[in-house]
């Protein structure tokens, strides 16, 4: 029976289906739910690592140990996750390993727009491109076993439109591959130079026999309709090409990203008369088509921004658009937000009232960085704000009395301890400030080592952020309830007075945990509303002016009450 | 059969998500070939979202661009004129009339439009107007508006009205199920 799967939802099948046994990985958008649907299979044994790196070197543990294992991420996790890649590369496996890898072009929640293909080709890895749930079920399946043929890591590439559609997909049923046995193979698994070296020549010569394989694989193939029009393409651009161009040109559909099969390439371009390569974000295939001679029209033609469209390859190839209305309505933008009764609008608050400079991190609390709240300056990457508030504060020590980080739990467990220990050890006057909403929340609610629970729900050892701050050197710890407004400005404000690093852990669970008791929705008594816009200054979505007042709205308040401290004439009760 | 295409817009939050899975499931037992793409993480977060269906012989893409829409189902006003030109000159629009101010509007950076279901209606869209709000609390929970609207979606598509009901049964928690069919009845027959 075919279902209806997400694409996430039919790589956790197609893993299951494989044998696979053991999953670690970290949440990130768009490639979470991968690992929340295969913990609903119970033959396997599924966990959130800490971090990226961790996710995979676990995978690879597991691998080595005979057990079909996996691993998933996106693509700024990958980078996390490079540094055991590049290696496990050269050592191979034992029992199969695949990495899921999500891209995100056009950003939907994202920082960068980078092209994970590039780390697949640098780390000589594999990687197979699905363009539909079907795909993602099977691709899941072949890679484990490509894996084994070819003694590599495998990796799976998704964007953001195949992980998070649905389409119909075929289920199976799940072979049970057992424990492989393990044979102890210092020159194969520990890679010192001299064993390195030996295994390096059997990387290229390993890549030459993909490069063979994928000639003729299965999931490349050549479909030639009118050769007037040929596309060479993979993935969700192949379902975009499709749909604008239909049997008005031919196609070469990519299953196989890395290694390119040559010969494939070259004989289906000389047998289409104009030749367009579609793919989004970087040149990749674009690049080796034209390394081999061919002339093709690509980026010139196309973008290397965002995501693409059948309506994007109807107007460059054909020049086609669609007819549509239009209406002169000027439609204010809506940015995501932070929920009515986060913890973290308090402490943004806070922070905006002491004006200091704040060292941001990736989390639900970087859209402090927006209007009204505006408290960010700087968010770069998984824990940079902690090591970057370090390298502030050395390089201008008179403002470091005016700078903090914010950091959320998870984020700060990923890699943000790195760099407080940076602070410890070197000593900076570096304030940071852990956001310890109990979860990791923008990702959709996963468990992490600080709230007591695994994947699965089960309980577990909690790491204490306070005893972990005090076991690296940390001598200032305060702890303080954000949507106190008042305790958490004085709380800052004494930490960036005393010198010395600080931790500051503003504590709070999300307002969206299913466990967190509310209190009643709030309102506002417009006799004693003055209209002084106070309560708007946090970014309530609940409050807006209605009739010239301040109006809550009871089907989204929460009753934090973070607005009625705000209000002088105590109108919000 | 050509592929039909329909987009559920709203705000992060109004359970627009349950709508698209509902559709989905009950298109999928007719037998058609279904895609439908959803939004999540940040924009999650009481932004703009768009989930795109589409169904019928044979799917390609999973999105939906300029023109191409059969029905926009609009959870929110603003949300309704921002997708506006998604749809076909020939397309529907659904709308729930409730306002959200976005935040720009809050803090006072911009003004949200007036008159918009009359502006889009002089732009020759065939618009359908539903207070789906009103009827989520006389079915007995405000929390039932994406129900309401599913309902009255459902009236405006050729499915068998049961496979609607089938859908809701299967998705909605059995607690809620009394309530959640209420509600369905309630847009499907425009019953404000």
């Amino acid at each position: 029976m075919k279902e209806l799967l997400l694409g996430n939802e039919a790589v956790a099948r197609g893993l299951y289906e494989a044998g696979c046994r053991v999953v670690s990985s970290y949440p990130g958008t768009p490639s979470t739910e991968i690992t929340e649907y295969a913990a609903g299979y119970n033959e396997v044994f599924c966990e959130w690592a800490p971090n990226e790196k961790v996710a995979m070197e676990v995978a690879y543990g597991a691998c080595v140990a005979g057990a079909r294992a996996f691993c998933g991420m996106k693509h700024v996790g990958l980078n996390v996750a490079a540094d055991p890649l590049f290696t496990a590369s050269y050592t191979g496996v034992n029992a199969g390993l695949v990495i899921a890898v999500a891209d995100d072009p056009g950003m939907h929640s994202s920082q960068n727009e980078q092209d994970s293909r590039h780390h697949a080709r640098a780390s000589k890895t594999m990687m197979l491109e699905p363009a539909d749930s079907e795909e993602c079920l099977q691709y899941t399946k072949l890679a484990f076993e490509l894996s084994e043929q070819f003694d590599t890591p495998v990796i799976i590439r998704l964007t953001t439109r195949i992980a998070h559609s649905r389409s119909l997909a075929q289920m199976g049923s799940r072979v049970d591959t057992g424990l492989k046995p393990y044979a102890k193979d210092p020159q194969k698994y520990v890679m010192m130079p001299a064993m390195a070296k030996v295994r390096h020549e059997l990387v290229e010569a390993r890549t030459l026999k993909q490069t063979e394989w994928a000639e003729t694989a299965a999931v490349n193939t050549a479909e030639y309709n009118d050769t007037r029009v040929g596309v060479i393409t993979s993935g969700i651009c192949y379902q975009y090409a499709k749909e604008a161009l239909g049997k008005t040109a031919s196609y070469l559909k990519l299953g196989c990203v890395y290694p390119l099969p040559a010969g494939l390439i070259k004989e289906f371009a000389s047998k289409c008369d104009k030749v367009y390569v579609i793919e989004e974000l970087d040149d990749f295939i674009e690049s080796k088509c034209k390394e081999l001679g061919l002339e093709v029209t690509g980026k010139e033609a196309f973008t290397f921004l965002g995501e693409y469209s059948q309506a994007l390859i109807a107007k460059v190839i054909s020049g086609a658009e669609k007819p549509a209305l239009s209406a002169d309505i000027p439609v204010p933008g809506r940015p995501p937000v932070l929920c009515a009764g986060c913890p973290h609008r308090g402490l943004f608050y806070a922070l905006k009232k002491l004006k200091v400079y704040v060292s941001g991190d990736i989390g639900c609390y970087t859209l402090g960085a927006l209007q009204p709240l505006g408290m960010m300056d700087t968010c770069l990457c998984m824990g940079a704000s902690v090591s970057a508030l370090h390298g502030r504060n050395k390089a201008d020590p008179a403002n470091a009395k005016k700078s903090v980080a914010v950091i959320g739990d998870s984020t700060f467990l990923h890699s943000g301890i790195t760099g407080l220990i940076d602070i410890t050890y070197n000593q900076s006057d570096s304030v940071v400030i852990i956001l310890d909403n109990s979860i990791t929340g923008m990702t959709g609610h996963q468990q992490n080592p600080a709230t007591g629970l695994t994947l699965k729900g089960d309980p577990t050892a909690a790491v204490s952020l306070e005893k972990l701050a005090e076991a690296v050197g940390v001598r200032r710890i305060a702890v303080v309830d954000p949507n106190n407004l008042e305790e958490t400005e004085k709380a800052i404000k004494a930490e960036l007075e005393a010198p010395g690093p600080s931790v500051v852990i503003s504590r709070r669970p999300c307002a969206l945990l299913k466990y967190v008791k509310h209190d009643a929705p709030l309102s506002v008594n417009r006799e004693k509303c003055t209209s002084c816009k106070m309560c708007m200054r946090i970014g309530c979505p609940a409050i807006s002016m209605k009739d010239g007042k301040s109006h809550i709205d009871a089907t989204q308040c929460v009753g934090c009450k973070v607005c009625t401290q705000l209000c002088k004439f105590g109108a919000i009760s | 059969m050509a592929v039909k295409s329909i987009m559920i817009v709203g705000v992060g939050g109004q359970g627009t998500l349950l709508a698209s899975r509902l559709l989905g499931r009950a298109l999928t037992k007719r037998g058609y070939d279904v895609k439908v793409s959803e939004v999540h993480g940040m924009s999650q977060r009481g932004g703009s979202v768009v989930t795109y269906v589409k169904y019928g012989d044979r799917v390609d893409s999973p999105i939906i661009r300029e023109g191409e829409a059969d029905l926009i189902l609009a959870f929110e006003l603003l949300e309704s004129a921002r997708w506006f030109g998604f749809m076909k000159p020939e397309g529907k629009l659904i709308v729930n009339p409730q306002q959200i101010d976005p935040m720009p509007v809050v803090i006072g950076s911009a003004a949200y439009p007036e008159g918009v279901l009359e502006t889009l209606q002089a732009a020759g869209a065939d618009v359908i107007e539903i207070d789906a709000l009103t009827a989520a609390e006389r079915a007995g929970s405000k929390k039932a508006v994406n129900v309401v609207l599913i309902g009255a979606m459902a009236s405006q598509m050729d499915l068998p009205k049961e496979d609607w009901m089938e859908a809701v049964k299967e998705t909605v928690p059995p607690k809620y199920l009394e309530m959640n069919l209420k509600a369905f009845e309630l847009g499907y027959n425009r019953d404000i």
